[in-house]
């Protein structure tokens, strides 16, 4: 089998080099950054610096007139792809939704981020059935809710949340910014394959741990 | 050049090939500016090649004979000194090269603990301060070797800056090789001269109407790429300019009397 | 991949004499040093993840077989099937297979360099599936029919100008595009389509967490994420040596691959891939399939290169190479371009055959100063030269001259005798003239550049006829 003629090559380099198993202590990692109080300023300074746009709300019941805002302000359709938990808030009638996985002519997806990182304005999806993955891909323009209790300092402090919930999710999705290029001369152009904007709704209230 | 404090010390002076055969003024530069940091300078007169070439090359066997020869020539001196980088670096490479050979290790490691560049040795080991004057705009090329083997950096620029008359002027890129590399520069001449022409560019925006460095090879280079492009900037080793010893021809130029 | 034709010397002469290749060299050169220094300059703990990085890869490095297998394990445990390849054809096969067995027609691309270490589109292509490369600069060069020139900027050697003909070739029907946002816009629209209508997706593999039995992919353009959620089966391709124990060791790692690869302070988008589609899952490839190839890293393991393994192809040694920014990476001749290719090169194509890589260095150690897992390239570049000296490479006129001038090294009497001579004869060439602009035997040298002249006798000869040591 290949697995053990694999695995044998590498047992048999291993023991040829002298005192070379001995030298498996894992070291120390150096501390990951934290930030205190300044944690939710440095998570909306790190989304600018990668390109994001952000507002805050005071609670997720806001969420739909903002996003109607939002897409009425750029004359977009009120054709949304919305992840499941944000489907059953109060929408205005115009808008059409669905929580599908996107179709290829998706031009608006809003979701719902399982955490964000301050130290590099990340957002973070955890795939399963409340977050399509394509939601966060295929769009044009990607709409992001998160709640401030769920900005962590780093990526250290994510880990341990999806580590609580047990087995890693098919896909972690770590997403700093809309989606960009430099492969042709090395000029930057936003809207590679992914979003072109990244919209992020950081919902300051504690009253939604529904 | 006021002395140090310290008790002087012997100081066996290494006479690089390059330098022993085109440039002697370095040679001369270094005792003076060593004793003048109060040391006692010796040139040992059987001295021939730290192993550079061979070593750069892959040629361990001969470059470990090198190493050894050197090894016995310096060792009773409290330092050995020589104004190049990247013999130095090789000096400093003697213990990894010998690191199989019981009879030589310790030997080379205790060479390679007291071998000095001669800028740093100046700075940091004996602290001495300058007293030279040079009239004109210098810049100064990092040479890979020394900066990146043995940090030198902040040292000759702190010297230089003591020298009245002269201002030094940062190049762009003044930390990327000028294309020498030994052999390299002979085996890939096209490539030698993009990197040197380069360099030369960056020479020309800043200003300078004088280049400085530390290793005679990377000198050679730009100052024979400098006179066959026309180019009117004088190429000194620092250790001339800061001995005052600038009377007579840069690097590649004519004597004029 | 196969090798490039013809030598290092006849490609990189072209490449030098190439203009727009050397616009783009010119243009590319200064901004990834400046990005990265700036992005350095930001972390105060750069140099201590530097170390950690380096240590964690030494530490899996020396129990590699126990954490493949903890991680494959983990893989498995979850749904997905990880595949061992011995060397590129096995790769090949286990890829065409999983290929065969998906009933594929359409297979998309995330960049791998270790897709094009195996030259895995060759034979897809051969087997006649649609093969599309999605990163923006490989999709480039897969058009121009061109291998990669640059581990994370593909088609660095390409100016916009090149890359609207090659577009305006191949999008039929499409008006010429001539702006970087309209090439960007056209290709993202071209592979649209074909992201949808992707039924395997290949994806490298940064990193392998054996926690978790994850993988890592880091891009910008978020290409590997549209192949890998909306193909019907994802295949990781990835070397044995990317595993690392946890997801806590591959933060270390992503502060530093960022910030050396490009200057940013994170990509785009970090994906971590951990087994197919769960029940429940909306989106997302039925099969999860990790293909880890040896092809020669086990053998690396034992001996002076293994450090080479610590690589995490940030590409931040050929960035800083000057002498990859005179020629570029086609020079290079295979897949792995600049000081890092200059020691692969040879421990997977053969020592002799690429015999130019490690001699055309400068040893100016910039690389080794930037590296984010501290490999120590230059020495490792000078050990390689070792291995060909010891492998009896070198050619034999280079030879015989050091070995003459080594005996002589050790016979300091008639040293300073040739020394002596030799500056006699140099002077009396150079006359009165401070430099030669030829001298017959080193045409290598003034060919380029003026030779100095000797100012006088020897300093050895001048400081004894001075009185010597006083």
């Amino acid at each position: 089998m290949n697995r053990e003629l694999v695995l044998h090559e590498i047992r048999r380099a291993i023991t040829s080099a002298p005192g070379l198993r001995a030298r498996s202590a894992l070291p120390p990692r150096p501390t990951p950054p934290t930030y205190g109080e300044q944690r939710i300023e440095r998570f909306t300074d790190r989304l600018v610096a990668h390109a994001c746009t952000w507002e805050a709300i005071a609670e997720l019941d806001e969420l739909p007139q903002r996003v109607v805002a939002w897409l009425e302000q750029r004359q977009l359709d009120h054709r949304l792809a919305v992840a499941p938990p944000l489907m059953a808030l109060n929408w205005p009638e115009k808008v059409d939704r669905h929580s599908r996985p996107a179709a290829i002519d998706e031009s608006v997806a809003v979701s719902l981020a399982f955490a964000g990182i301050a130290e590099s304005g990340s957002l973070v999806m955890y795939s399963g059935p409340n977050s399509p993955i394509t939601h966060n891909y295929v769009p044009e323009f990607h709409l992001v809710a998160i709640r401030a209790d769920d900005v962590c300092d780093n990526q250290e402090a994510v880990w341990a949340n999806a580590r609580a919930l047990g087995d890693m999710p098919r896909a972690l999705n770590l997403i700093a910014g809309p989606s960009r290029t430099g492969d042709v001369e090395q000029t930057i152009q936003l809207g590679a394959h992914g979003p072109r904007q990244v919209h992020v709704l950081l919902v300051r209230a504690k009253d939604m741990k529904s | 050049m006021s002395r140090s404090t310290h008790a002087q010390p012997r100081v066996g002076l290494m006479a690089t090939c390059l330098m022993n055969v085109f440039r002697p003024n370095i040679g001369f530069s270094a005792a003076d500016l060593l004793q003048a940091a109060g040391c006692r300078v010796e040139v040992p007169t059987d001295q021939t090649c730290c192993g550079q070439p061979a070593y750069s090359a892959g040629d361990d066997d001969t470059a470990r004979a090198m190493a050894r020869q050197l090894i016995a020539q310096f060792e009773s001196y409290d330092y050995l000194v020589s104004p190049s980088g990247s013999c130095i670096g090789t000096v400093r490479k003697y213990p990894q090269l010998l690191a199989d050979d019981d009879a030589w290790r310790s030997r080379a490691e205790a060479l390679a603990a007291k071998s000095y560049e001669l800028l740093s040795f100046l700075v940091d080991v004996r602290r001495v301060t300058i007293d030279a004057s040079y009239r004109g705009k210098a810049t100064y090329h990092d040479s890979c070797s020394g900066l990146r083997q043995l940090g030198v950096k902040r040292q000759p620029r702190e010297l230089l800056g003591q020298v009245e008359g002269l201002s030094l002027t940062e190049m762009e890129d003044a930390e990327v090789c000028c294309g020498f590399g030994g052999s390299f520069c002979v085996k890939y001449p096209k490539i030698s001269e993009k990197m040197v022409d380069d360099k030369l560019r960056s020479i020309a925006e800043s200003g300078a109407d004088t280049l400085v460095g530390g290793d005679l090879g990377c000198l050679m280079n730009i100052a024979g790429r400098l006179r066959r492009t026309g180019a009117r900037v004088r190429v000194w080793h620092t250790a001339e300019v800061l001995a005052g010893r600038t009377d007579g021809a840069a690097i590649g130029e004519e004597e004029t009397r | 991949m196969k090798a490039l034709p013809g030598s290092f010397d006849s490609r990189a002469e072209a490449a030098l004499a190439d203009p727009s290749l050397q616009k783009a060299l010119q243009n590319f050169k200064p901004l990834f040093v400046a990005k990265r220094a700036a992005a350095v300059a930001e972390l105060s703990d750069f140099e201590r993840l530097r170390d950690a990085a380096a240590a964690i890869k030494d530490a899996v490095l020396s129990e590699l077989d126990v954490w493949l297998e903890r991680y494959a394990d983990k893989v498995e445990s979850l749904g997905g099937k990880v595949h061992f390849a011995k060397d590129a054809a096995d790769a090949r096969e286990i890829i065409r297979e999983i290929c065969r067995k998906a009933d594929a027609r359409t297979i998309c691309k995330g960049k791998s360099m270790v897709s094009e270490e195996i030259g895995l589109n060759e034979v897809l292509e051969e087997d006649g599936y649609r093969v599309v490369e999605t990163d923006l600069g490989e999709y480039i060069i897969q058009l121009a029919k061109e291998p990669p020139s640059h581990i994370i900027a593909p088609a660095i050697h390409k100016t916009r100008e090149q890359v609207a003909d090659l577009f305006a070739q191949n999008h039929p029907g499409r008006p010429r595009e001539d702006s970087v946002a309209g090439l960007v816009n056209e290709a993202r629209h071209a592979l649209r389509e074909r992201f949808f209508e992707s039924d395997v997706g290949i994806t490298g593999g940064n990193f392998l967490i054996a926690e978790s039995g994850t993988s890592v992919i880091v891009t910008n353009e978020g290409n590997g994420d549209l192949t890998q959620t909306l193909s019907r089966v994802h295949v990781v391709t990835s070397g044995i040596e990317r595993v690392i124990p946890t997801l806590d060791d591959l933060s270390v790692f992503l502060r530093l691959l960022a910030r050396s690869a490009t200057g940013q302070d994170t990509e785009c988008y970090t994906t971590l891939s951990t087994g197919p589609r769960r029940a429940g899952d909306p989106d997302g490839p039925e099969e999860y399939h990790v293909v880890l190839v040896d092809n020669g890293r086990s053998k690396m393991l034992a001996g002076r290169f293994r450090d080479m393994l610590r690589c995490i192809r940030c590409g931040a040694c050929m960035n800083h190479c000057p002498v990859y920014g005179a020629v570029g990476g086609h020079a290079y001749g295979w897949v792995y371009p600049g000081p890092m290719g200059s020691i692969l090169t040879p421990l997977f194509n053969g020592l002799a055959e690429n015999y130019d890589l490690p001699n055309a260095c400068t040893l100016n150690g910039r690389c080794q100063a930037v590296c984010p897992v501290r490999i120590p390239l230059t020495d490792l570049i000078r050990t390689m030269r070792n291995e060909q000296v010891k492998a009896g490479l070198m050619p034999a006129s280079q030879r015989r001259m050091m070995g003459a001038w080594g005996w002589v090294a050790r016979q300091p009497g008639l040293y300073r005798a040739l020394e002596r001579l030799g500056s006699r004869m140099l002077r009396l060439r150079a006359g009165r003239r401070g430099a030669m602009s030829s001298l017959p035997g080193a045409e290598a040298w003034t060919r380029v550049r003026d030779l100095p002249a000797p100012q006088g006798a020897t300093f050895i000869d001048q400081w004894k006829a001075r009185g010597g040591d006083q």
